[in-house]
């Protein structure tokens, strides 16, 4: 009987004020958006960083059977440039480098690509014997890449020496501004939310004073005469955080794996679930922003 | 019922108190008239009662309660066994006589076949079955206040405090809504009435409390409105 009374009475409010109700799902549209994209991004950069991405600083690919490189003339790498290659990497020299080595096999290497392009065309064509072996080196300081990476480059065995990080970090610190912009922006627009709820509150708050006024007089609980307004509010915001997560994944569905995903194939991109994952976080966020800032304005507007 | 203790009331921002050192008890199923000028403190006392104020010195109690130490949650509940009546009626506009009554019902959380069955018992005893439908403004001024009546009485409070209900009507109306009250007052209802209406409160002869300046100058049994010096 009472969750009848307070729904109609939220219906009433919300019709009564369809330009203040619409203005609040707008603007938590656009907050929410923007904060999921910036979610978006930062998952976008995760993925694209591989399993050795954040351990190691030296890749040192070894020859295949079909490397056309000079130092692979002589056809894959052999055992003996195997170990030699591991000496100098514990030899003393280099001791003062080299924190850590690992060795990843041709088996290794498909495993991993395997689970990272898991959702990509690509690996549907890799084989086993397609994918290098390499030696992966962290080191104590990352900025010594250079000395390390000469001991190694040329050398016969070796079909090159890379530092991965290097061109990822660029692409990624351009990423990781974007994901800021967009939450900087996000928290304006969240506050431009908080505001208009507050106001939208405190108008019909005003409008409904007789109402309120009669409701308290005939001891209706507070509770009770809060309700309708924290509601409506949060409606709303429900709303606008329905056509954010809708947007965001239209985005991730049509844009990204769309088109992105077949024009630039060798990264891999955000999908769908990734955008799944950030929507109940949005609505988290959008809910609680709402409720509380009703709450506190009837606080002041209301009197209770 | 009611009872004051000593109660003073100084709103902030003033010097002069509403109400100095009033001492005053209403015992159960009493019908007390508050009389004065404009000023003296009436609406003042029934806003203590309500709880819209608190003393700012001395007691007011409720039912035995000291209403100024229930906790904010718990006034509610004061409330509801206390109904009020207004000089402006203070109905809905944009719900009938019907809602109007209804709705002291429904935000208390009383289930709908409840309400279907109490308003039109409490709309037949203020005397307007075959109304339910019609809108606050289709109403003369004392038909306004019988709901207003209605939806006071229809919780079946303990208490009822009025101010100045007959403040808008005309004498022979004014009479009929006293006696509406007289009657609610009959089936064991404490009635506190503030009022101008010299006329009623002769004709009626109940106690009669004065208020003069926020002093209580008078409480006479069965008492005449004229000012006794």
């Amino acid at each position: 009987m009472r969750l009848q009374f307070i729904l109609s009475e939220i219906g009433i409010g919300l019709r009564r004020n369809v330009a203040m109700a619409t203005s609040v799902v707008l603007v938590t549209l656009v907050s929410l958006f923007l904060l999921g994209l910036g979610f978006l991004t930062q998952r976008q950069v995760a993925t694209m960083k591989d399993y050795w991405y954040d351990r190691v600083q030296v890749s040192i690919f070894l020859c295949g059977q079909d490397s056309n490189v000079a130092s692979c003339a002589n056809g894959a790498v052999t055992q003996a440039q195997k170990d030699q290659i591991m000496a100098d990497l514990q030899s003393p020299q280099l001791a003062g480098y080299v924190d850590r080595i690992y060795y990843e096999s041709k088996q290794e290497a498909y495993d991993r690509f395997k689970v990272q392009f898991k959702d990509s065309v690509l690996s549907e064509n890799v084989t086993v014997d397609q994918m290098p072996e390499s030696y992966r080196v962290k080191l104590k300081n990352p900025q010594e890449y250079k000395v390390v990476a000469q001991v190694f480059t040329d050398r016969p065995g070796v079909e090159s020496v890379e530092d991965q990080n290097q061109v990822l970090d660029r692409l990624f610190a351009l990423l990781n501004r974007l994901k800021y912009y967009s939450w900087g922006i996000a928290l304006v627009t969240l506050a431009c939310s908080v505001l208009l709820v507050a106001t939208t509150i405190r108008l019909t708050a005003f409008t409904r004073r007789r109402e309120t006024g009669i409701m308290r007089l005939v001891g209706a609980s507070n509770l009770f005469i809060q309700l309708p307004f924290i509601l409506e509010s949060m409606i709303a915001a429900a709303v606008g955080a329905a056509l954010a997560s809708a947007g965001l994944v239209a985005l991730t569905h049509f844009e990204i794996q769309g088109r992105l995903a077949h024009s630039l194939r060798f990264i891999n991109y955000v999908n769908v679930t990734d955008a799944l994952v950030i929507v109940p976080w949005l609505f988290v966020v959008g809910l609680v922003i709402a409720g509380v800032s009703s709450f506190l304005a009837l606080l002041r507007y209301l009197k209770v | 019922m009611i009872r004051f203790e000593n109660v003073t009331k100084i709103y902030p921002g003033t010097s002069r108190p509403a109400l100095r050192d009033v001492t005053l008890e209403v015992t159960k199923g009493e019908f007390v008239f508050l009389v004065g000028a404009s000023g003296s403190g009436k609406s003042t006392c029934l806003r203590l009662v309500l709880k819209e104020e608190k003393p700012s010195q001395g007691i007011v109690r409720v039912a035995g309660k000291d209403v100024a130490r229930l906790s904010s949650w718990k006034v509610p509940h004061l409330r509801r066994t206390i109904g009020v009546v207004f000089q402006d009626f203070r109905l809905l506009p944009n719900k009938t006589v019907f809602e109007n009554v209804a709705f002291a019902l429904q935000v208390i959380g009383k289930p709908r076949h409840a309400i279907a069955h109490t308003v039109p018992e409490v709309l037949d005893l203020v005397g307007l079955a075959g109304k339910e439908r019609r809108f606050p403004h289709e109403l003369s001024g004392g038909e306004q206040q019988r709901v207003a009546i209605a939806r006071a009485f229809v919780n079946r409070p303990s208490i009822v405090l009025a101010d100045e209900p007959t403040g808008n009507l005309d004498p022979a109306t004014s009479i009929g809504i006293v006696r509406l009250l007289d009657r609610i007052n009959r089936t064991g209802t404490t009635i506190l009435m503030a009022t101008h209406d010299d006329d009623i409160v002769d004709q009626m002869r109940k106690r009669v409390v004065e208020l003069e300046d926020g002093q209580l100058v008078r409480d006479q049994d069965r008492g005449v409105y004229g000012y006794a010096r």
